[in-house]
């Protein structure tokens, strides 16, 4: 057999150079987390405090178990700030560089931009624009293969989930135009 | 010889048109989505899982199992082909399959696979079969405190045996015991950490959670590499098929004991990670020439895939039986279960018999259906990897808000599923284990409720979860696992044997 030979390549245009410079290491990512996951303990153990967070007669209060977490995730937290101002900072490694971050935005932001779309025109519409941009933004593709492919992947999903499944999602102007 | 007379009525409540199609579409999808970049068995079966809402529960599970099956298959293809290990479990495989696909032996490598996941999945389901039935009689005499003891065994067992820094396991845990207790406390009816929002009243559900954590954290994560693929095509001819089936009694040691290792670690939360490296090494530590490991040795596909699938199929014992998810998919499946009303524990095998031997059933026939389809389909599947990430990643993305919207009907959960995704990203990243937050969010309740109805019972004495040898025999062991990495040290040549495997 000659099965040896590559016969499946696949291209990826916009790729993020290997050399791109650092746009932050982990050791500031572990800080930060640290403390906004300290921060949450704090607000989730206050309000836990407030309900309740003795024993009465028949066991702890709805806030004790609660409470008591948030004094472990505080704890543990604390630890892992501690441990990351200790460690060396030249032994950190990048946590993202600036090409990475680049795509990851790529996704992220029409990912965001996709959820408000879905509160104001419906998920459909939603996902034909998602589709349709990303795959002629990013990943460079025709653009009637773009617009075919979300249209198709859109339409496969109404007939799916609203028609054959009943499970009804969000609707805006346009289906509302067509009767749904 | 019950459990084989009930066995036999599952197959009779599976062998219809329906249920056979419904197990073709979930395999095909499973296998869609273990074959892409950036989905694998937990996301696979996190997103698919609205459109079972509306089915009733045994189809539903039938579907979801298949899925799960299909993705278990459909990593191993990326990893022989191209050298891309679909998930962490799939990595070992790739250490053989690869270089034999190298050298021109791809159908083999991939037939190797593919025959020993399914054996190694046999295994576990007849384990499941004879041993479920039994551990779910003995817990039905469980009461509050002893179902708690079981709990506590398995969060501290994450803690005490995981292989991440302690801290970040235990920031996991605890996020996740925080996330599951939001809403309304179900023993006082009170309401906790809800800051006056109704949306928060429903609580934070765990599939939406899930949906963001996976399925859109694990695309940010493949947008960062570079997406390029190039691999090997490879038909699967019945001539190959049939030339490694019948070279299989000679492996027979490698299957047994691979089967028994991931059996072990799948129940236990050690995992099909754990597995399939510890299968690898220790065959190739019993091997007699060890140094040809690693440049195309078919023994080398068997352990590894065989281990893991062992350890994912039996990560389902536990679940059904006492309602303790071993596994991220299995946690996924429990949820399902809640969803459709069925509560996971003992009382299922007494409650929904035909439920659970349906299921077990369909594991019998989901794999043989699964294998006889990955064998002949694998070269359509392998081109599906042709398709553009920049294609795909839009897709997911849909299918990932049409899941998370589904579940409660809610747009707040959509945007709560994007920032789960964030949070999914960042703590991948810098090294805070997801699984652990998994369990502790769809534990959470049922641990607290359990907790506080021992409280009530006891008068709140804790000394309750010592009161009889059963109980406190759970709860001192579950201590034992907390602090097992102090243990280790005193006993550090026990130890050793304990996690050979690193990735």
């Amino acid at each position: 057999m000659s099965d040896s030979e590559i016969e499946i390549v696949v291209e990826d245009p916009t790729a993020p150079e290997p050399d791109s410079p650092a746009v932050t290491d982990t050791r500031v990512v572990d800080i930060t987390v640290s403390l906004l996951l300290m921060a949450l303990a704090v607000t989730l153990g206050y309000d836990n405090w407030r309900t309740g967070i003795a024993w009465d007669s028949t066991g702890p209060q709805s806030g004790y178990f609660p409470f008591y977490l948030s004094v472990i995730l505080a704890g543990a937290s604390l630890y892992g700030l501690v441990a990351a101002l200790l460690s060396r900072r030249e032994a950190s490694e990048t946590f993202v560089t600036r090409a990475q971050l680049r795509r990851v935005m790529a996704v992220f932001v029409p990912t965001l931009l996709f959820c408000l779309a879905v509160q104001f025109l419906g998920l459909y519409v939603a996902s034909f624009l998602l589709i349709a941009a990303f795959m002629r933004m990013v990943g460079r593709i025709a653009l009637w293969k773009s617009l075919l492919t979300a249209f198709l992947f859109t339409a496969v999903m109404f007939v799916t989930f609203d028609i054959a499944f009943d499970v009804i999602m969000p609707k805006g102007p346009l289906e509302a135009a067509f009767g749904y | 010889m019950e459990a084989f007379g009930l066995l036999v009525h599952g197959f009779a409540v599976l062998l219809t048109w329906k249920t056979l199609l419904l197990m073709m579409v979930g395999l095909v999808l499973g296998i869609f989505v273990g074959v892409l970049p950036g989905l694998g068995g937990p996301n696979g079966v996190a997103i698919l899982l609205p459109l079972t809402f509306t089915m009733d529960p045994t189809s539903a599970i039938v579907m979801l199992s298949c899925i799960y099956w299909g993705a278990l298959f459909g990593g191993a293809i990326t990893s022989i082909l191209f050298n891309i290990p679909g998930e962490a479990w799939s990595v070992a495989t790739t250490f053989d399959g690869y270089p034999m696909a190298q050298q021109g032996r791809a159908a083999e490598a991939l037939t190797a696979a593919f025959t020993s996941s399914f054996i190694g999945s046999l295994v576990a389901v007849l384990l499941i079969t004879f041993l479920a039935p039994l551990i779910s009689s003995f817990a039905l005499k469980f009461g509050p405190p002893e179902f708690f003891a079981v709990y506590l065994l398995t969060f501290c067992s994450f803690v005490g045996l995981g292989r991440e820094a302690k801290h970040k396991t235990l920031i996991s845990m605890s996020l996740g015991l925080l996330l599951a207790g939001i809403g309304m406390d179900t023993v006082s009816g009170q309401l906790r950490m809800t800051f006056g929002s109704s949306e928060l009243l429903r609580g934070i559900n765990f599939l939406v959670a899930v949906i963001g954590l996976f399925g859109i954290s694990e695309i940010l994560l493949t947008m960062e590499e570079r997406l390029a693929l190039r691999g090997h095509a490879a038909s699967i001819s019945l001539r190959v098929v049939l030339k490694v089936w019948r070279d299989l009694p000679k492996y027979w040691v490698t299957l047994l004991r691979s089967s028994f290792i991931g059996c072990w670690l799948g129940i236990t939360p050690g995992g099909a990670i754990a597995a399939s490296f510890m299968g690898y090494n220790l065959a190739k530590r019993f091997s007699k020439d060890p140094e040809s490991f690693g440049k195309g040795r078919i023994e080398g596909v068997f352990a590894p895939e065989t281990a893991a699938h062992a350890s994912g199929t039996s990560a389902l014992l536990p679940m059904l039986a006492l309602g303790i998810p071993g596994s991220g998919t299995a946690a996924i499946l429990l949820g399902g279960l809640m969803v459709w009303g069925l509560n996971p524990g003992p009382l299922l095998f007494v409650e929904h018999k035909d439920f659970v031997w349906g299921l077990i059933a369909s594991m019998y026939l989901g794999n043989v259906v699964g294998l006889v389809l990955v064998l002949t389909t694998v070269p359509i599947f392998a081109s599906i990897l042709r398709v553009p990430f920049a294609a795909v990643a839009p897709m997911i993305v849909v299918s990932c808000a049409i899941g998370a919207y589904a579940i409660q009907n809610a747009m707040f959960d959509i945007w709560l599923m994007l920032g789960f995704g964030v949070v999914g990203y960042v703590f991948k990243k810098i090294g805070i284990p997801l699984a652990p937050f998994t369990l502790a969010l769809v534990l959470g309740n049922r641990a607290e409720d359990a907790f506080r109805l021992s409280m009530i019972g006891s008068g709140g004495d804790v000394k309750v979860f010592w009161s009889n040898g059963l109980v406190g025999s759970i709860t001192t062991l579950a201590f034992l696992l907390l602090f097992w990495p102090l243990i280790d040290k005193a006993f550090g040549s026990v130890g050793r044997l304990m996690r050979p495997a690193k990735a």
